[in-house]
């Protein structure tokens, strides 16, 4: 998968989990929990959509590698290879 | 042919907004299906047919709102003629101001269902009156949510023409009196269930005040050593994909269910009669809504269920109360509610009791502090732990005793 393939996936996942995200307006360093507001079960609910669509089982040890978008692509793309 | 009207869904509830049909006429209906989905001041709920049949007409529009007693649809029995029957002239709801309310003539439904239980808590029982009209100098009949919009939006409700019995205004009347700009209504009304953040502020005020005027508190706090739930914990999801992984909230339920049921105090029901202790634990799980608001919908049976399936449940239930997808027994059923701050903003948390239960318990954020264990000192994560309970049905030893065993609940993780 290309970046912006990866960065797709992840903001579609994000927005459907909350919808009141506007994906144009994600910063690369939004933080999700701190910035834009994402609490436990949301992450797990983020984790495992990315799971099912990825097919990429992140552990609960690197969670703080998804914590920004820039991290995430950067994390996902690494471990889908 | 019958008539399946909007049912009462709740205490505080006055009028619904239909959002979705789930059935169409020549549909087959028993007892229990979901015929619709009416958005409240609480959310979305889910209707259940009383009627067995098949539907013949679908009596409301979407986006219409509809009283207690307002005609959803019109059922032909098993065995009946589709003969048509003569529907209600009520439903030339005036497209431009969605919000207006269905003037059914079977309003002698009305009298008996609304307003609400809570409204008797005040002194404006309006239907209960006799019906006149209010008159000069006097306070106009009108409900509790009515008067919260109307003190709002400054409105003198004297003004207000209400379509409730006597002239007694409803919280439809107020709005109606200054609709929102005709841009913003079709907001409202939405394929995808949504919820009206402030008919939801102005619910939780209404139960929050109710329970600060009515539930005489007292709280309880202990910080409780967290590290062998934290260290359970991580070692479990080690093992799990993301999709059987749980969350410390599922602990913090699990724990305090099973807590609930050694204390009978801290679990059931409180009304003029006294207090009901209940005979299960049905966990109110508070879930705070993005964009604000609250409901706490109930985990039934929370003290029986195996850790897994509590938490899978919870996870239904949190994207259900989201998506406005909660039924009404969720609402209603609560015996006692669990609130956690989550993994930060505050240590500790008071929680305020919802009425009519006798008790909610309130976690801060987990966080790692410097612990006493023998004579050294080692950090540890620990949690904060506040019981909020009802002063007329226990005292503070009580209160102690539920501590103490959520605390030990905690201190045996994979017993949970």
């Amino acid at each position: 998968m290309t970046d912006a393939e990866i960065r797709q996936a992840f903001l579609q996942e994000l927005t459907q989990i909350a919808p009141d995200i506007d994906p144009g307006n994600v910063g690369e360093d939004d933080h999700l929990q701190d910035d834009l507001d994402l609490d436990s079960m949301d992450f797990l609910n983020l984790v495992t959509a990315l799971h099912q669509r990825l097919g990429v089982d992140i552990p609960e040890i690197d969670y703080p590698k998804i914590a920004t978008l820039a991290l995430a692509v950067e994390y996902l793309k690494s471990r889908a290879d | 042919m019958a008539v399946f009207a909007m049912p009462s869904l709740g205490a505080d509830m006055e009028a619904a907004t239909l959002i979705a049909w789930m059935i169409q006429p020549g549909d087959t209906v028993t007892r229990g299906d979901v015929v619709a989905v009416v958005e409240t001041q609480k959310g979305a709920i889910e209707i259940e047919c009383f009627e067995e049949g098949t539907v013949e007409t679908l009596d409301a529009d979407i986006g219409a709102t509809l009283a207690v007693g307002a005609a959803l649809a019109t059922i032909r029995a098993p065995g009946e003629d589709a003969v048509s029957a003569p529907k209600p002239a009520a439903q030339p709801e005036k497209r431009a101001e969605p919000k207006a309310v269905a003037q059914a003539p079977n309003h002698p439904a009305l009298p008996a269902d609304a307003p609400p239980p809570m409204a008797s808590a005040h002194s404006t029982s309006a239907p209960k009156s006799p019906p006149v009209g209010p008159r000069a100098g006097e306070a106009p009949a009108a409900s509790p949510a009515a008067r919260v919009l109307a003190a709002e939006r400054e409105i003198d409700l004297a003004t207000v023409t209400g379509t409730g019995p006597g002239g007694a205004v409803f919280l439809a009347d107020v709005e109606a009196v200054q609709p929102g700009p005709p841009g913003a209504e079709p907001v409202k009304v939405r394929a995808k269930a949504g919820l009206d953040k402030d008919a939801m502020r102005t619910a939780i005020a209404n139960a929050m005040a109710r329970s600060k005027r009515e539930i005489p508190h007292y709280y309880l706090t202990r910080t409780i050593d967290l590290q062998a739930a934290v260290d359970w914990l991580a070692a479990t999801n080690a093992k799990r994909t993301p999709d059987t992984r749980l969350l410390m909230g599922a602990l913090f339920v699990k724990a305090s269910a099973l807590a609930a049921a050694q204390v009978a105090q801290m679990n059931g029901h409180y009304d003029a009669e006294g207090f009901h202790p209940a005979k299960a634990v049905h966990a109110g799980v508070a879930v705070a809504l993005r964009g604000g608001g609250l409901v706490a919908p109930a985990l039934h049976d929370a003290e029986t269920l195996p850790l897994d399936t509590l938490m899978a449940k919870m996870r239904d239930l949190v994207a259900r109360a989201r998506s406005g997808r909660l039924r009404s027994s969720e609402m209603t059923d609560g015996t006692i509610t669990i609130s956690a701050m989550g993994d930060a903003g505050a240590d500790a948390m008071a929680a305020v009791i919802y009425p009519p239960q006798v008790a909610i318990v309130g976690f801060g954020a987990p966080v790692a502090r410097p612990w006493i264990i023998g004579d050294t000192i080692i950090p540890r994560m620990t949690v904060t732990v506040t019981l909020s309970a009802d002063h007329r049905v226990s005292d503070g030893r009580r209160g102690a005793k539920f501590l103490t065993a959520l605390d030990a609940a905690l201190q045996t993780p994979e017993a949970l």
